[in-house]
């Protein structure tokens, strides 16, 4: 009993902390640019530095969170969903349905260089989307349906290989959308402005929602299926409205930000090396930490090379890897199999 | 064209002062005076803004961007596929020049700059994009400039002797191998210059071909930057290829690469070094 009060108490200090650390991130995202501090201590007199602080800091700071906060959640549900630390919220294809997606309207639009100018713009995320939602279904169409977990698994890694096959030889045939291709599977918060963000948190909100109702589910499946089934719940179709979950989250998160590795993985391990709590507060938390762990990563983005950029991908994958390892080998060392 | 030439050329001599400029995108483009602060993100729009004698008018440029000289003195505002944003609209420009697939023109647009969506890929857009520019810029130095580029090429074309009617070429772009078919930018200067490319047009712009394919077609004359050279002879089958064995191989440096790729106003001096190389390689 007092254990389950101390992680309790764990878990609201957690939040506590990460809604801290955010709040600290937003500030310090709104002050680093290449403009340096400037921009912030003359926002009042001067419109320019207010657009660039209104207009392009504050939405990419907050588009980097709720799209680390998608990641985050869509990561702790996959873990949840497959009962497999080691899923993350691509693990449906819905990563390489994107890339096809994006590839396949870039060849479009090549294809017409008079493709009208708001083609441009909903094309690339829209297709980003739907590629995303389209792989999650094909995933499904092919485990035939969402009782099978391992199924599942296969199915989407098999949608992945063959889709990431597919989007390899839309490069080849059309080597001029390489480039481009590049520069979305590297992933950039840097094009994220207010639309994107109401966007990314209305699609937070919803999946939250969705994932905090249904929650009792992972609970019930991390002690078996079987144990899970016996609980009375509607299993197949809780399952059908998580994979829809992930599949709305991670392709929003996609579409706006292009492929951001590893927050979705380590935000759920971040999260449960702290304190052990049920899914219910595990999918905020996660949240939380994903958009801490995006946030901060993007910052360090802008401020590492400046005024130059480094790919906000690369940052999160080297940033969320190192300190998991650093978890892992801290907690082999002090209590063998416990943490991780 | 010739009659949008006219029409702005009126306007101007009317000193009437709004005028509008089509782009790549089919989005008609207007100014109320001609654009004195240009960001450009895109190396061969940097040269043409500067090929028509408007190099100071940059105010920032991609990291690709390296000629002229001058404008290696600029801030650099990252790739043109990851601009940096803010950069950019720190520097005020009252025009952002870049290329059409990049994403990022949706948001400076959305932030209020005038963005113009040009993407030279051939000869004929060169010289499109070039007049489009002098419209722009309110120069009308861009016939004079392409005129130049013209008679560059005619030149590096007679500077050749007639044999070369026979050479077959194989342009290598890059070691996958990506090559440079008939119907690229760089294969439209080749057959200018009257070789003969062994990528047809119907394999595309810039094909990835199997390296068995350079061997079957056995060509006479090897076109490659010297990243890429290294090692080719050590390609599989590659040691007996007719080029390689009578040494026929033209290698270029970084900069003559960035010089024979970029469709701008150095295309002629590009077909100059094409030529100055089979002068040299050919017996």
């Amino acid at each position: 009993m007092t254990d389950i009060g101390r992680q309790q108490r764990r878990a609201s200090r957690l939040v506590g902390g990460l809604l801290l650390v955010g709040l600290l991130l937003v500030l310090v995202g709104a002050s680093v640019g290449s403009t340096g501090f400037d921009s912030v201590l003359n926002v009042w007199h001067d419109p320019l530095a207010w657009q660039i602080v209104w207009d392009i800091r504050l939405p990419r700071t907050l588009g980097a969170w709720a799209a680390g906060a998608l990641l985050g959640l869509a990561g702790a549900v996959a873990q949840g969903l497959f009962r497999n630390p080691l899923a993350d919220p691509f693990l449906l294809g819905s990563a390489s349905g994107a890339s096809l997606g994006v590839a396949l309207a870039l060849v479009l639009l090549g294809v017409s260089p008079f493709a009208a100018d708001w083609l441009v713009r909903v094309g690339l995320t829209g297709a980003a989307f739907v590629g995303a939602v389209l792989a999650v279904l094909l995933t499904l169409v092919l485990a035939r349906g969402v009782q099978h977990t391992l199924r599942l698994l296969l199915a989407g890694v098999i949608v992945g290989v063959v889709l990431g096959a597919l989007t390899s030889l839309v490069m080849l045939m059309e080597p001029e959308v390489m480039q481009s291709m590049q520069a979305f599977m590297l992933g950039s918060t840097g094009f994220v402005g207010w639309t994107s963000w109401l966007l990314m948190v209305a699609a937070w909100v919803v999946c939250s929602v969705v994932a905090w109702v249904l929650s009792p589910v992972l609970d019930g499946l991390s002690l078996g299926e079987a144990t899970a089934a016996s609980l009375g719940l509607p299993l197949a179709r809780m399952r059908v409205a998580l994979v829809a979950v992930l599949a709305l989250a991670t392709g929003t998160a996609v579409a706006q930000t292009g492929l951001i590795a590893f927050v979705g993985l380590a935000a759920p391990h971040l999260v449960r090396s702290v304190t052990k709590t049920t899914h219910q507060r595990l999918i905020v938390l996660s949240s939380l930490m994903g958009g801490v762990l995006l946030m901060g990563a993007d910052v360090l983005a802008r401020g590492l090379m400046a005024p130059q950029e480094l790919p906000v991908g690369v940052l999160t994958a080297v940033l969320g890897g190192g300190y998991l390892l650093w978890l892992m080998h801290r907690s082999t060392r002090s209590t063998a199999g416990t943490g991780l | 064209m010739k009659q949008a030439l006219v029409l702005v050329w009126l306007v101007f001599l009317h000193t009437v002062h709004a005028y509008q400029v089509s782009d790549d995108r089919g989005v008609q483009v207007s100014f109320a005076q001609p654009p004195q602060r240009i960001v450009s993100l895109l190396p061969s729009l940097t040269e043409m803004v500067c090929a028509l004698g408007q190099c100071d008018r940059l105010v920032g440029v991609d990291r690709y961007s390296n000629h002229p000289d001058h404008v290696k003195q600029l801030p650099l505002v990252g790739g043109g596929l990851d601009p940096n944003i803010e950069a950019i609209v720190a520097l005020k420009p009252d025009l952002v020049l870049m290329a059409t697939s990049a994403q990022a023109g949706a948001r400076l647009q959305a932030l209020g700059l005038k963005v113009m969506s040009l993407e030279p890929k051939t000869h004929a857009d060169v010289k499109r994009v070039l007049e489009s520019m002098g419209q722009v810029l309110a120069v009308g130095d861009a016939k004079r400039v392409w005129q130049g580029i013209e008679a560059g090429m005619q030149a590096a074309t007679l500077s050749l002797p007639a044999q070369v009617k026979t050479t077959r070429v194989y342009f290598e772009v890059n070691r996958a191998p990506y090559a440079a078919g008939e119907v690229s930018f760089i294969g439209e200067t080749l057959t200018r210059l009257g070789v003969k490319n062994i990528v047809p047009s119907n394999m595309g712009p810039f094909p990835l071909i199997n390296p068995e394919f350079v061997v079957r077609a056995n060509p006479d004359v090897i076109m490659v930057g010297d990243v890429n050279f290294a090692g080719m002879a050590g390609r599989p089958g590659w040691a007996s290829l007719r080029a390689i064995v009578n040494q026929q191989v033209c290698v270029f440096t970084p900069t003559q690469s960035d010089m024979l790729v970029r469709p701008g106003p150095r295309m002629a001096d590009g077909a100059r070094l094409m030529a100055q190389c089979l002068l040299k390689v050919l017996p």
